[in-house]
C-alpha cells in the first residue's frame, strides 16, 4: 500500500510572511540617537559670588529674544548664512584685529536666549556655532567635517582618537550658554 | 511564409516560487532592526533640524527626556517633561538622574548622557530649567536630539 506522504501546504506561506512583514514595517522606528552634544558647566557654587571679568573683545555675543529674533554682537541679523564665517573669523583672529579675540583659548562664544525662545531656533543657532568649531577642527585634522564628527563618536579606536585630538588641540570649544532672560514666558 | 508566422514560444510569467524567500529576507531585516518602544511618548515630538549631528558612542549610557506639549488634551497645554513613561516636574529630575545612574555599573555612572528630545516648538525656559537641575544632579553630558537636515541644505 502506497503511503500518503504528509505535506504542509505552503501556498499561504507568502501571505503569512507578508502579514508579519507589514506588522514590523508599521511598528518599526529607526532609532534616532543623534543630536547636538554639549557639556554643561558644573553647578554654580553659592560661596563664590564674584563674577569672572572677561574682556569684551574676547566675547562673541549672540542673543535671541522671545520672538526668535537674532542679535549678533549688538546688531540685528535676519539671515544666518554669514554667521558661521563670522564666528570662524572671530575664533581664528589671534589678535590681528584689535577689536576681536586675542587667541582661540580666550575666545568665547556667548549664546543667550530668552525663556520664550523656541527650541527650534535655539538648536538652529547652536548648530551654526558648533558647526563653526567643527569646521575648524576638521580643517586642523585635514579631514572633512563629517569625518571628524564620525571620528569623535568612536574614540576607542586609536586612529579616530588621533584625528579627534589633532583637530581639538588648539581650539577649545568655548560656548557659553547663559541662563535665559525672563521676558517672554 | 511559415517563417513569419512563428510565434515566440516564451513563458510570460514571473516566477513566484522565490517570493517567500524574498519576503522572509525583508522580514528578518525589519525584525532585527526594529526596536520596540518601552513606553509611549505622550508629548509632541517633532524634532528640530540640525546639520552638525554627533553620534553617541554607546547607546546603553543614554537616558531620554522628552519635552513638549502633551498630545492628549486632558494633560493640559502646559509643556511637560516625560521620563520613561511618566510626567515629571523639574524637582524630580535630580532623583530621576540618580535612578538612571544606579542602573549602570559604578565605573560608567559618570558617563551617563542625557538625551533631551525637545519638541521644536518647546520653549527654551523649561529646557533651561531642566539643564539647571541636570547640573545639580551632576549629569552634565547632554545631547539635544535633532534630525538631520544636511541633505536638504548643503553645508
Amino acid at each position: 500500500m502506497a503511503r500518503a506522504t504528509p505535506e504542509i501546504p505552503n501556498a499561504s506561506m507568502a501571505d503569512i510572511a507578508f502579514l508579519l512583514l507589514t506588522f514590523f514595517l508599521v511598528t518599526t522606528t529607526i532609532n534616532n540617537d543623534r543630536g547636538l552634544s554639549i557639556g554643561l558647566p558644573p553647578p554654580p557654587d553659592p560661596n563664590k559670588k564674584d563674577e569672572v571679568k572677561m574682556q569684551e573683545k574676547n566675547i562673541f555675543k549672540i542673543q535671541v529674544n522671545s520672538s526668535d529674533a537674532l542679535l549678533v554682537e549688538g546688531e540685528p541679523m535676519g539671515d544666518v548664512t554669514g554667521l558661521k564665517d563670522m564666528i570662524i573669523k572671530f575664533i581664528k583672529n589671534n589678535g590681528q584685529d584689535p577689536a576681536s579675540s586675542e587667541s582661540p583659548e580666550k575666545a568665547i562664544v556667548s549664546f543667550k536666549t530668552d525663556r520664550g525662545t523656541t527650541h527650534k531656533r535655539f538648536i538652529e543657532i547652536l548648530d551654526i556655532v558648533q558647526g563653526a568649531y567643527y569646521d575648524i577642527y576638521a580643517d586642523e585634522a585635514g579631514v572633512s567635517n563629517k569625518a571628524w564628527r564620525d571620528a569623535a563618536a568612536k574614540l576607542s579606536d586609536p586612529e579616530s582618537r588621533a584625528i579627534y585630538e589633532k583637530g581639538k588641540k588648539n581650539y577649545p570649544m568655548n560656548i557659553s550658554i547663559a541662563d535665559p532672560t525672563k521676558i517672554g514666558k | 511564409m511559415s517563417k513569419f508566422k512563428k510565434k515566440a514560444d516564451v513563458k510570460q510569467e514571473i516566477p513566484t516560487s522565490s517570493m517567500p524567500d524574498v519576503v522572509f529576507m525583508l522580514l528578518f531585516f525589519f525584525m532585527v532592526t526594529t526596536e520596540m518602544r518601552k513606553s509611549s511618548i505622550e508629548v509632541k515630538q517633532v524634532l528640530p533640524k540640525a546639520a552638525q549631528l554627533r553620534k553617541l558612542e554607546r547607546k546603553t549610557l543614554v537616558a531620554n527626556l522628552y519635552i513638549g506639549q502633551p498630545t492628549k488634551i486632558e494633560n493640559g497645554t502646559e509643556e511637560k517633561i516625560q521620563a520613561n513613561d511618566v510626567f515629571i516636574t523639574t524637582e524630580d529630575i535630580i532623583r530621576w538622574v540618580n535612578e538612571e545612574k544606579s542602573k549602570l555599573i559604578e565605573a560608567e555612572r559618570e558617563q551617563l548622557t542625557i538625551s533631551i528630545k525637545g519638541d521644536k516648538d518647546a520653549k527654551r525656559g523649561i529646557i533651561a530649567d531642566v539643564e539647571t537641575e541636570l547640573r545639580k544632579g551632576n549629569a552634565r553630558k547632554v545631547l539635544y536630539t535633532a534630525s538631520d537636515n544636511s541633505y536638504e541644505r548643503k553645508q
